[in-house]
């Protein structure tokens, strides 16, 4: 019994960090129609530049988190201007082999300029867990768990009390006429990949010191997006955040109760199951975007 | 239509989308080789009726039948395959292949050679892809587009496009066809032709049920005529009878149609 | 006119061994070739029923490791305590068996995936290649996981009358990969101009308007899943036997993605385009190895993708062949003529 509640805080700390990089990826999908593959990229990103920040700058570790929030944003920004914005009014292949491209020649950048041996951030946290019980949890998780959380509260107000949220909201159900309403739909789009990706960089920035920082780690981090992303339906911020959580505990009980061999392929089976028995997500169409 | 034998029968046909009713109580058959319209304002329920027959769609009561056979529960191809074909409102042609391979594509079913017949070349499989080419050039005459049989479907004027339309239905071999407003967005000479070509597969034995809005065709084209207005029937009859019904033309025909 | 560029170009690649000696560079054309055996594959169904299918390398992984344990035999325990013995088989016979496995796994990922489309469709076709991988990388007891498959034989023929030939050298497996990458070729041109192929590209067209003149969706695809899957499996035996060494990172998503670049930068739709495209990705890391450190290259190989996607959209080949076509477009009255022509010559 204490074991099954000690894989159910672990799954409370892990979800909050899927859920963050769901919603980036959930956004981007919904509103520009665009399967995007360098949101793993960008997840390392966030990671590299928590440990620029803390090792290389010297800087404080909890500076980091925001900046690794900003320069996502820009670098996202730049991806969005830069590849996506000419090939608007393509079709969904296209974008998707054009990201794959980016995702392939940042990842190899990053391995570059990095090397491929892994790396440590150090916290400010102590090393002795906290232990509540029959549960302990790292003091780095929880605050981890926070400033996801904080971050996904931000996010939500964002999309559903800003200007900015509303025409987005308007361009995900229909851009022609979101535009015909003087909606600025080429803003829109660059905004959308730009807090999509600072989200992943977040959630880089916030995962890269409780593991270790290496330049694949984007890859699992984006399969583990999609399967939220498809768990909670196209474009479902609540959903994302629920379906987080829900592959965070499916992760948790696969890797304690079958084989820890078999965790990360537990994010997997859940895209093929869900895509087979219910292709429309978890939750239902009228729940979508705020 | 007392002697004819029935084709198409449509009885108590009932659909509901969550609290809205799409159509109600829908009765109406079509006779063996009839011209037969469905007719009605917009959002009367003329798509849904024909979605229904097509297997687009599944009534929330009452059956159809073809020929004798409950269509409810089967699918699209299986419908085909009982001879009941439609066309499309919109999306009439395979764009970027030539009209003659849109024809060989909308041969498919008459072009059965094994699998291995065909990827080796054997002599059948050769003999049944020059009978589908054959049949190909067959159709477009029917419609009267040799001038484009080799140019993209897609590069051809609106009428034209559903000509190809039509010959895509046709190259099935149907027993019945389903037109989707076939001539909207057509001129009136194309439109004339395309009265024509109706009349013509009609007196080669294929029944017809035309969804359609152009009034004045609808008129010189059909044997009978189902008007709908608020997915219910408000008249059924020959094009005479439509003309001067009082309630179609209240409902649907307006002051200005009475004098057309 | 078609059947002599292909005969000469068949010719022209038999001729390369005569010419060229240099084991490195054969080297690269005998895995350049086994790649452009799989991406060919990959093409029928990306450019003939134009869905994206982003976890084609299981179905190649799948073939190695079938091919690789048919002819190195293994001892697996079952749950239930079953255990399942194999013993050594020749490599021919794993060869077979790869396309046939292979093309199952096709069948059965193809009734379940093609359920759905667009982006769904490739996001459950790349997990599949994860989970196989998965699975390679922890069932110790039959892949040696990332120990790798050692010492595996090399392909042999078994002639009746000459006894076995096994094929240890460069020459001899180029040989092999040109007869299979032939074969591949002369199936998926026969299939495609079949009406089997009509009914992909209807299809791929406009799926509404196939369904409706009676094209059995399930079917068509499935039927190109299967041998998009098979023609897969049988590279990857020949990769398997020709490196003679496998691991789960065979599986890995890069090796579908090199497939795909192929595809793209020759064409979708054009099996010449994939041989071009598979020559110029095979064999731009011998060209820029000297220059370039291999994350360079990577990098190089991501933006060339993006490149080509920006400037040649539809591929070299189909871009280049309506460069060519365009001068004498035809007409209408051309075209009528050309039909009055066409329909003499049936009536004939």
């Amino acid at each position: 019994m204490s074991e099954f509640l000690q894989h159910l805080v672990n799954t409370l700390v892990l979800g909050g960090t899927y859920a963050l990089l769901g919603i980036g990826l959930t956004l981007i999908f919904g509103i520009m129609n665009v399967v995007n593959f360098t949101h793993g990229v960008l997840y390392t990103f966030g990671a590299y530049v928590m440990f620029i920040v803390v090792h290389q700058l010297g800087l404080n570790f909890f500076l980091a988190l925001p900046v690794a929030v900003v320069a996502g944003w820009i670098l996202g920004a730049v991806i969005e201007l830069t590849l996506l914005r000419p090939l608007r009014g393509s079709d969904i292949d296209t974008t998707m082999l054009v990201m794959i491209g980016a995702w392939i020649a940042m990842q190899s950048g990053a391995l570059w300029i990095w090397g491929g041996v892994a790396k440590s951030v150090a916290t400010p946290f102590p090393e002795a867990p906290l232990v509540l019980g029959p549960v302990s949890v790292s003091w780095l998780r929880l605050f981890v768990l926070a400033a996801a959380g904080l971050l996904i509260v931000v996010t939500y107000l964002l999309i559903n009390r800003t200007r900015l949220g509303c025409a987005m909201r308007a361009t995900f159900q229909d851009e022609d006429t979101a535009s015909l309403m003087g909606v600025n739909v080429d803003l829109i789009y660059t905004s959308t990949f730009a807090i999509g990706s600072s989200l992943a960089a977040a959630a880089g920035a916030l995962l890269g010191p409780v593991y270790v920082i290496s330049p694949q780690m984007g890859d699992l981090a984006a399969v583990k997006a999609f399967a939220i992303v498809i768990l909670g339906g196209l474009g479902n911020i609540t959903g994302a955040v629920i379906g987080g959580f829900i592959l965070a505990l499916a992760e948790e009980l696969g890797a304690g109760y079958v084989s820890s061999g078999y965790r990360d392929a537990m994010g997997f089976l859940i895209i093929i199951a869900v895509l087979i028995f219910k292709p429309t997500g978890l939750f239902a169409r009228s729940e979508r975007i705020g | 239509m007392g002697s004819l034998a029935t084709a198409l029968k449509v009885e108590q046909v009932a659909v509901r989308f969550g609290g809205l009713v799409a159509l109600s109580d829908l009765n109406f058959s079509v006779g063996e080789g009839e011209i037969v319209s469905l007719i009605g304002p917009n959002g009367a329920g003329k798509t849904t009726a024909f979605n229904i027959m097509t297997g687009f769609l599944q009534p929330t009561h009452g059956t159809v039948s073809y020929r004798g056979i409950t269509l409810n529960g089967l699918k699209p191809p299986e419908i085909a395959d009982l001879g009941l074909i439609r066309t499309f409102q919109r999306t009439s042609v395979f764009p970027n292949d030539t009209v003659f391979d849109n024809l060989l594509i909308g041969l498919h079913r008459q072009g059965r050679t094994g699998l291995l017949e065909a990827i080796l070349g054997l002599p059948r499989a050769r003999q049944s892809d020059r009978r589908l080419r054959q049949r190909a050039g067959e159709l477009i005459e029917w419609v009267g587009l040799q001038r484009r049989a080799y140019d993209p479907a897609g590069s051809l004027s609106y009428g034209e496009q559903r000509l190809v339309g039509v010959a895509l239905a046709l190259a099935a071999e149907p027993s019945m066809l389903l037109l989707d407003e076939p001539v909207s967005g057509m001129n009136a000479s194309e439109t004339f032709t395309f009265v024509q070509l109706i009349r013509n597969i009609r007196d080669r034995g294929v029944s017809i049920l035309l969804v359609e809005h152009d009034m004045p065709m609808v008129m010189s084209v059909s044997d009978r005529i189902v008007v709908l207005n608020y997915g219910r029937i408000i008249a059924e009859g020959t094009p005479d009878v439509i003309r001067n019904d009082p309630a179609v033309i209240e409902a649907y025909l307006g002051q200005g149609a009475v004098h057309a | 006119m078609r059947s002599v560029v292909t005969i000469l170009t068949i010719a022209a690649f038999a001729s390369v061994p005569l010419w060229l000696r240099d084991p490195y560079l054969m080297n690269a054309l005998i895995t350049t070739g086994i790649f452009i055996i799989a991406a060919m594959s990959l093409n029928l169904l990306l450019g003939f029923t134009g869905q994206l299918s982003l976890g084609h390398v299981a179905f190649f992984g799948i073939g190695a490791y079938v091919s690789a344990l048919t002819s190195l035999g293994f001892d697996v325990g079952l749950p239930g305590g079953f255990r399942v013995v194999h013993d050594p088989w020749p490599p021919f016979a794993g060869f077979v068996l790869a396309i046939i496995i292979s093309g199952l796994c096709g069948y059965f990922v193809g009734r379940l995936s093609f359920r759905v489309r667009g982006a769904y469709f490739v996001i459950v076709t790349i997990s599949f290649a994860e989970v196989v991988r998965l699975v390679a990388l922890n069932w110790v007891e039959l892949t040696q996981g990332p120990l790798a498959l050692t010492n595996i034989p090399p392909m042999a023929l078994s002639l009746p009358g000459f006894g076995e030939l096994a094929l240890h050298t460069k020459l001899q497996n180029y040989y092999l990969v040109l007869v299979v990458a032939v074969a591949a070729y002369l199936l998926i041109t026969r299939l495609v101009r079949s009406h089997f192929g009509r009914a992909m590209r209807g299809l791929m067209a406009n799926e509404t308007l196939a369904v409706s003149v009676g094209i059995d969706v399930t079917k068509t695809l499935t039927l190109a899943a299967v041998i998009s899957a098979g023609i897969a499996g049988a590279a990857g035996s020949l990769y398997a036997h020709y490196i003679r060494i496998i691991d789960p990172e065979v599986f890995a998503f890069i090796n579908t993605v090199t497939m795909v670049i192929m595809v793209i930068t020759g064409g979708k739709g054009s099996l010449a385009g994939t041989i071009i495209g598979g020559l110029v990705f095979g064999l731009m890391p011998i060209v820029l190895r000297p220059i370039m450190a291999p994350e360079a290259q990577w990098i190089a190989y991501g933006g060339v993708l993006i490149a080509i996607l920006f400037v040649l959209p539809r591929g070299i080949v189909p871009s280049l062949t309506q460069r060519l076509s365009r001068p004498h477009g035809k007409t209408a009255a051309v075209g009528r003529v050309a039909f009055a022509e066409h329909s003499a010559k049936e009536h004939a």
